[in-house]
């Protein structure tokens, strides 16, 4: 089943045409990843599904996308839910400067939970999920900044599971961190796929190559190939498909 | 010829920095065998000219001004920071108008609120006149520090806050607010200084009545203008050195305190 | 478990946000309220003096003379009395301010600076009351003992507000020093130049507008001036008549009469602040200009 479908869409920064007409469908409890050279547009399309762009000044868009067969650019669509349903994980790790507990409860609290069994229950239950529970289960009033970089970036994706979202869009999540702690993330997406729909941007190929079901290629604001990952790194249809991962620009 | 532009520039920076020593060393020495237990009764008479009451009416007046200009200033500043767009005029015209009062002499700020608070709303010499005068004085300093404050929190902090289904005003008062406090407490601290320091803008508003105000319609003087009466009349020169020494006491304090704030804000962000 | 997202939750944050944001809008409005008030006060309380007593004869009179029948109203007397004396605070400050800024931004130490920078603003701290009474009981006896009389005059007024002036002088102009990229003072060095001639050849001549912008904010505290200066520049209300004579300016014209004025007395002061006011206006617009320039 679709998760999200991505039709005509189009976006643009004031005059500079930064997504070309991309049209993509996501399936549900998959990993699709997004890869492309710098400034090809791929982040921009990751922060297209949870309106993020809405921030930015001068973007407009044509075109719709749909999650769960509903226009999330519609009327009626309110970008506080959506974002609950769309947790996302940025590039490098921003915890808020509170504690380990308090980062986790902001999105629950936010949302109008205010007992504490309850918020206790979902700090817990989001750290385990996020494989991180363990190692900081005895300093929850610890400052989220003394923990290492990796810590970090789990504890980013255990405050955005605390929302109980349904998709994970995550930013290159993995680009600040070093190899051991990349490792442990990716395999904390791959457990997570079970559970969540996860859109991943990439700039690292074999990461891409490693992980994800899907991938889609991009190029200056255009979704070049998107397929099975497996096709696309074996036998990729587009010229310009080939000659990225092969390593021949970017 | 560069060993002379050194030598003068170095001269130069002694100039400053030993005028402001000697003043303060100055104003020590002078002043501090002035102070007196005498000078520090609950009643103030023509005897023991107590500072006391200015004190007391010092702190009344920074509270209050604080009460009312901090809400603003900070408000303003969350306004122009975190709502601004490219070419918004409004947000321009606000900016100008602050850099503006920021530049208005002291004395014209006491003559407007004589005129308007003393002479057409008719409060009187009061505490109340002198609070809102100087609370509109303080105003620009609390806006600069909290705009340069908000500034410098990350905008990471930010986009997870929204990411995660937050509003603007919920992630102004939970993430960024928290975040800016050290920068923001530092130009409040500030204000309190300037406040405490101002004699032109308080003399026709607050008035300089010698007892403790009894109410928000009440006159009374602070420190400063206590300092400025003494002074011009010349008679207690004494007394002045003591207030003189209580006032740079607390702008040392002040300064330092803000200092130390607005270093732990760098530090942190 | 769906814990989040119940409608009224919802509707009930909608509201806070739009409810918020209103009141900050409100509260930035605030700034323009003052400004428009204050202008509206001080020009109503004025104008209509000028008007009767004819602007030229108001700016242009010599003559001062409340209590006399009729009574004259010239200020031109303290409107020179005010630019003598921030005249003279310039031609003593800026050098040292600017100098001292060239310190702060390239001779010392990073120990040294983080003392001396708060010291900076310790000074922009310390109350003009304190400057002022310091400049009475410290500067006036030695003025005095050098070129006689009271002691109280241009000379011993323009020294204070010099001092008075500097630290505007000098944040605005260490920040404008440290603003030019340090490429200009590289390039120079690799050149050949010692440190002292890149700077004075380079790095001033580039921040120089932002070292005009401090003097001209240095002006606009200087004219402003008041509680510090009536203590010490003598305050007679008639044509500067040398270094050595005291002057009184617009800000003290105010301050001495108002406590006692009444009448057309009183809207005549008040007139001298539409005046200084229109001053500070202009010397406002024109920072403002040369700062969105400079880009500091």
């Amino acid at each position: 089943m679709d998760k999200i479908f991505i039709k005509n869409f189009n976006l643009y920064y004031d005059n500079f045409h930064a997504l070309k007409n991309i049209n993509m469908n996501i399936k549900e409890k998959e990993i699709t990843a997004l890869i492309g050279p710098s400034g090809c547009g791929k982040s921009t399309l990751l922060k297209s599904l949870n309106r993020m762009n809405d921030l930015v000044e001068g973007c407009r868009i044509e075109g719709d996308i749909f999650i769960d067969d509903k226009s999330i650019y519609g009327n009626g669509y309110d970008v506080t839910l959506l974002r609950k349903r769309i947790g996302m994980v940025f590039q490098k790790p921003n915890p808020f400067p509170m504690s380990i507990y308090d980062n986790i409860a902001y999105g629950p609290r936010i949302h109008g939970i205010k007992n504490k069994q309850k918020l206790d229950q979902i700090v817990e239950r989001s750290l385990r999920a996020a494989a991180i529970w363990d190692e900081v289960k005895d300093d929850l009033k610890k400052s989220a900044l003394r923990i290492s970089g990796g810590q970090q970036q789990r504890l980013c994706i255990a405050r955005a599971l605390a929302v109980e979202p349904d998709v994970l869009l995550m930013d290159e999540p993995t680009s600040a961190l070093d190899p051991i702690s990349t490792a442990k993330i990716e395999e904390l997406v791959q457990e997570l796929k079970k559970d969540y729909t996860i859109v991943m941007v990439t700039h690292n190929m074999q990461q891409a190559a490693r992980i994800s079901d899907k991938t889609g290629f991009m190029l200056n604001g255009e979704l070049i190939e998107f397929g099975k990952t497996v096709d696309m790194f074996t036998v990729p249809k587009d010229k310009r498909t080939e000659d990225y991962i092969t390593g021949r620009f970017g | 010829m560069s060993k002379l532009v050194r030598y003068i520039i170095k001269i130069s920076a002694l100039i400053t920095f030993g005028i402001l020593f000697l003043i303060i060393a100055y104003i020590l020495i002078r002043g501090i065998p002035s102070l007196k237990p005498s000078m520090f009764q609950w009643e103030y008479t023509s005897e023991n000219v107590s500072l006391l009451p200015a004190m007391i009416t010092t702190i009344m007046i920074v509270f209050l001004t604080l009460l009312i200009a901090t809400p603003i200033g900070v408000f303003t500043g969350f306004y122009l920071v975190e709502y601004s767009k490219r070419d918004n005029k409004l947000i321009e015209i606000i900016r100008m108008a602050t850099e503006t009062l920021s530049g208005i002499p002291s004395i014209v700020y006491g003559l407007f609120g004589m005129l308007l608070f003393v002479i057409r709303l008719k409060f009187q010499y009061s505490l109340l006149a002198g609070t809102l005068t100087a609370a509109i004085m303080v105003l620009p300093l609390i806006i600069r520090a909290t705009e340069e404050a908000l500034l410098s929190v990350d905008n990471a902090y930010r986009e997870a806050s929204f990411a995660l289904g937050a509003g603007k005003v919920t992630t102004i008062f939970r993430v960024v607010l928290p975040a800016a406090m050290p920068g923001i407490l530092s130009g409040i601290i500030l204000s309190i200084g300037r406040v405490i320091g101002e004699t032109a803008a308080l003399m026709f508003t607050l008035g300089t009545a010698t007892g403790i105000p009894k109410g928000l319609f009440s006159s009374g003087r602070t420190l400063a203008l206590h300092m400025y009466v003494l002074s011009t009349e010349g008679f207690h020169v004494n007394e002045s050195y003591a207030t003189g020494v209580i006032l740079l006491i607390l702008v040392l304090l002040i300064n330092g305190l803000s200092t130390f704030l607005s270093n732990k804000l760098t530090k942190e962000n | 478990m769906t814990i989040i997202g119940n409608e009224g939750e919802l509707v009930k944050s909608k509201f806070i946000e739009s409810f918020m944001k209103n009141i900050f809008l409100i509260s930035a409005t605030m700034s323009i309220v003052a400004i428009v008030l204050i202008c509206i006060f001080i020009f109503a309380g004025g104008l209509p003096f000028i008007e009767e007593y004819g602007l030229l004869n108001f700016i242009l009179g010599t003559e001062w003379k409340p209590s006399d029948t009729p009574a004259s109203y010239g200020i031109l007397p303290m409107i020179l009395g005010s630019l003598i004396l921030t005249l003279g605070a310039i031609i003593l400050g800026v050098p040292v301010g600017v100098l001292t800024a060239t310190y702060l931004a390239k001779f010392s130490n990073k120990k040294l600076y983080k003392f001396l920078k708060p010291c900076i603003n310790l000074m922009a701290g310390i109350p003009s009351i304190v400057y002022g009474f310091f400049a009475l009981t410290a500067i006036v006896p030695i003025i005095r003992a050098l070129v006689g009389g009271t002691g109280m005059n241009i000379i011993t007024g323009s020294i204070l507000l010099g001092i008075m002036i500097l630290p505007t002088i000098i944040s605005l102009s260490e920040a404008a020093i440290r603003a030019v990229p340090n490429s200009y003072y590289e390039g120079s060095i690799a050149l050949g130049a010692s440190h002292e001639r890149a700077i004075l050849s380079l790095v001033l001549p580039a921040a120089r507008s932002g070292i005009l912008s401090s003097i001209i904010l240095g002006i606009g505290r200087a004219i402003g001036e008041t509680m510090a200066v009536v203590l010490v520049a003598g305050n007679q209300a008639r044509m500067p008549a040398g270094l050595t004579k005291g002057v009184r300016t617009m800000t003290t014209n105010i301050v001495i009469e108002m406590a006692y004025a009444a009448d057309a007395h009183r809207e005549a002061l008040i007139a001298t602040a539409v005046i200084l006011l229109v001053f500070i206006l202009i010397i406002n617009g024109t920072f403002l200009i040369l700062k969105r320039r400079s880009g500091i």
